[in-house]
């Protein structure tokens, strides 16, 4: 069998393409459902209706989509330049380490000066963390996607070494967390009385600047001519690395924010559970937004909404809820293996 | 001090080494057979989970140990076979690709576990395998009972060190693997077909990492629990670099790596809480940077790792 490259399809068609990954997906996974001995129908109902049958479900899944978008776009603007940044999960730690470090009394200011504040060190923290990675692959040869992998580990273990230590909470009974952030620190809530917090809108928000750079700006401009051809880029007379820098920082960034908005904005407090995994799951995420911006906010919702409905469904269908972790990873392959069918057709001979 | 070097000296320390380098030394040669054949897999560290879980849950279900081994080297390769399917004739990237197999293989794994053990909140344990004497060697001092007085398993992951570099490097498979990743026209000139060398060799490798999984079920922790792979995957990744992608390289480094952690467990002992437990933790894990950071700059990568081939086209 051979590939030959097809011209670009129209932006219609180039849409059809999750839904097809989508339908591949659950055929797939229908088949695990059935082995588990229940209906496939019946279970992806209760996905769906767990995820947005009522106003509490579809608020919850917007508020598990929040750390989603920021490291989905974290992963999205890496991704675009050829930047296998891996490490969103350490990034969002750390991002959540700067927020109760300057968020639990350090800093007496009001909420409007404290929470962007706390923002900016945060993300620095993140961009920090990636350009380390980012400096060994231009400096050294060193492979950014190992590094990335095992500082995950390193920055997991840090924290767990903070909240036993320097971040303890005093009044925590023993166990490992930090104190409660200050109330200047924290993101109010959109509607009183539930979880959905202001860090949605500022995920909102960021995705569109995040698009804006991307398609608007010199920066994006570079970033995708690198990631499309570096070689050709660095010929074209842009600078390569610096511009790998610049991404790395611009990624770093927004994965830390994912960490500051659950801190400020849910949770209160740091434990090492803060994250099930956010940072993988945004790869899966920017993927199936095909590394757009404003898609990454459609398809956070899309997978949140996955993890949000098989919580619900497991609880009444009795499928396990790991049948959402084995969702997500299909959607990735088979959404890849649909781009590709896009732009090339199969010949068989 | 004199205690922390007294340690290296004491016949447990290696023979602790060897056994955490065991499931090392199998997933390091799994990778360096799709390396070298030029096909990065990041799937490892998901394919050692599936593998862990595969082996001890046949064994569990009433299979012999060996059987076991076997159901989760089959469970590698499927893996296998869905990378390469995707990387090899497909082209698609390796690093997506890769990351995407690792959530698969370990939700999968997962997902199975849950439905197969829903009740049990402390995991089952087998009656694993056992060190066997070499008779004579063992008793060889402090080097003895480390090299000859390991479980089967351990054995085998030295035999396949031997047989993978004497395959890559005395056999006309090995020439052609190489070749694979090096420079595959020249493969393709010979008749041979590039996808079908570096299909097979990325099915194979991945039965190894399933096999490197298993042992840390079958041979040190007994049974199966969530996240017990714990990045052993990427360090493996690292070790194939460390090695310059040659097997006996590879095996130091492995030990090397191992004789380290071993020894970090037991500075830990010694330093008595005064430095927190989470730092000897990290050790691995900065040792493994700190080693691609090293050897990164007189790194040969396999010219051909990670470009996909299209026959025909130049």
């Amino acid at each position: 069998m051979r590939l030959e490259p097809k011209p670009a399809p129209p932006l219609g068609v180039t849409l059809l393409f999750p839904v097809a990954a989508i339908a591949a997906t659950l055929l797939i996974t229908s088949l695990l459902v059935l082995a588990a001995g229940a209906s496939p129908f019946s279970v992806f109902y209760l996905v769906a209706r767990g995820a947005a049958g009522t106003q509490f479900a579809a608020l919850e899944t917007l508020t598990r989509a929040t750390p989603l978008i920021f490291t989905g776009l974290a992963v999205a603007v890496a991704f675009r330049a050829k930047l296998w940044n891996i490490g969103a999960e350490a990034q969002l730690y750390i991002g959540g380490v700067v927020t109760i470090v300057l968020g639990t009394g350090a800093l007496p200011l009001p909420s409007f000066l404290l929470i962007p504040l706390i923002m900016l060190a945060a993300m620095a923290a993140g961009a920090l963390l990636l350009l380390g990675p980012a400096v060994l692959k231009t400096r050294f040869g060193v492979d950014e996607v190992v590094t990335t992998l095992l500082l995950n580990f390193i920055v997991l273990l840090f924290v767990s070494m903070l909240l036993e230590g320097p971040l303890k909470d005093p009044m925590g009974l023993g166990w490992p967390q930090s104190q409660r952030v200050v109330a200047e620190a924290q993101l109010p809530r959109i509607i009183q009385g539930k979880r959905l917090h202001y860090g949605f809108a500022i995920s909102l928000c960021a995705a569109a600047i995040v698009w804006v750079i991307m398609k608007k700006t010199v920066l994006g401009y570079e970033m995708r001519a690198v990631g499309h051809n570096a070689e050709a880029a660095s010929f074209a007379g842009i600078p390569v690395n610096r511009v790998l820098m610049k991404t790395a920082l611009l990624s770093g960034g927004l994965a830390a924010l994912a960490g500051f908005s659950e801190v400020s904005g849910l949770k209160g407090n740091l434990t090492l559970d803060l994250s099930p995994g956010y940072g993988y799951s945004g790869i899966v995420v920017a993927m199936l937004a095909m590394l757009n911006p404003l898609g990454v906010v459609a398809s956070a919702i899309f997978v949140a909404g996955i993890f949000v409905g098989a919580d619900a469904m497991s609880r009444t269908a009795g499928v396990p809820s790991y049948i959402a972790d084995v969702m997500v990873a299909t959607a990735l392959l088979t959404m890849v293996t649909a781009i590709l069918m896009s732009r090339f057709r199969v010949r068989w001979r | 001090m004199e205690q922390a070097l007294e340690i290296l000296f004491t016949a447990s320390f290696w023979v602790a080494a060897i056994r955490i380098a065991s499931p090392l030394i199998f997933a390091t040669m799994g990778e360096l057979i799709c390396e070298r054949a030029g096909v990065l897999n990041l799937g490892i560290e998901g394919i050692m989970t599936a593998g862990a879980f595969a082996g001890w849950f046949t064994v569990y279900a009433g299979g012999d140990l060996w059987t076991g081994v076997l159901v989760a080297a089959l469970a590698g390769a499927m893996f296998g076979l869905l990378h390469a399917t995707l990387t090899v004739p497909l082209g698609l990237s390796q690093h997506v690709v890769g990351i995407g197999v690792t959530l698969l293989a370990s939700s999968l794994t997962y997902f199975i576990y849950r439905l197969a053990l829903p009740e049990v909140t402390s995991p089952p344990k087998i009656a694993p395998f056992e060190p066997l004497a070499i008779p004579g060697l063992s008793s060889i001092p402090v080097i003895g009972p480390a090299l000859f007085n390991q479980t089967p398993l351990t054995y085998l992951a030295f035999a396949t060190v031997a047989v993978t570099a004497w395959v890559l490097y005395r056999t006309p498979l090995g020439l052609a693997i190489r070749a694979a990743g090096e420079n595959p026209a020249a493969v393709e000139a010979q008749g041979i077909s590039v996808t079908g060398i570096r299909m097979g060799a990325v099915m194979v490798g991945s039965a190894l990492m399933a096999v490197g999984g298993a042992f840390l079920t079958m041979s040190a922790f007994n049974s199966f629990f969530f996240q017990m792979i714990n990045g052993r995957g990427w360090i493996c990744i690292a070790l194939v670099v460390f090695g310059s992608w040659r097997p006996g390289k590879a095996l130091l480094g492995a030990i090397l790596f191992a004789a380290f952690d071993a020894y970090q467990v037991r500075l830990q002992q010694l330093s008595g809480g005064i430095v927190p437990y989470q730092v000897f933790l990290m050790m691995p894990y900065v040792l493994s940077i700190l080693a691609l950071v090293l050897v990164a700059r007189r790194a040969t990568y396999p010219k051909a790792l990670m470009i996909p081939y299209q026959k025909g086209e130049r």
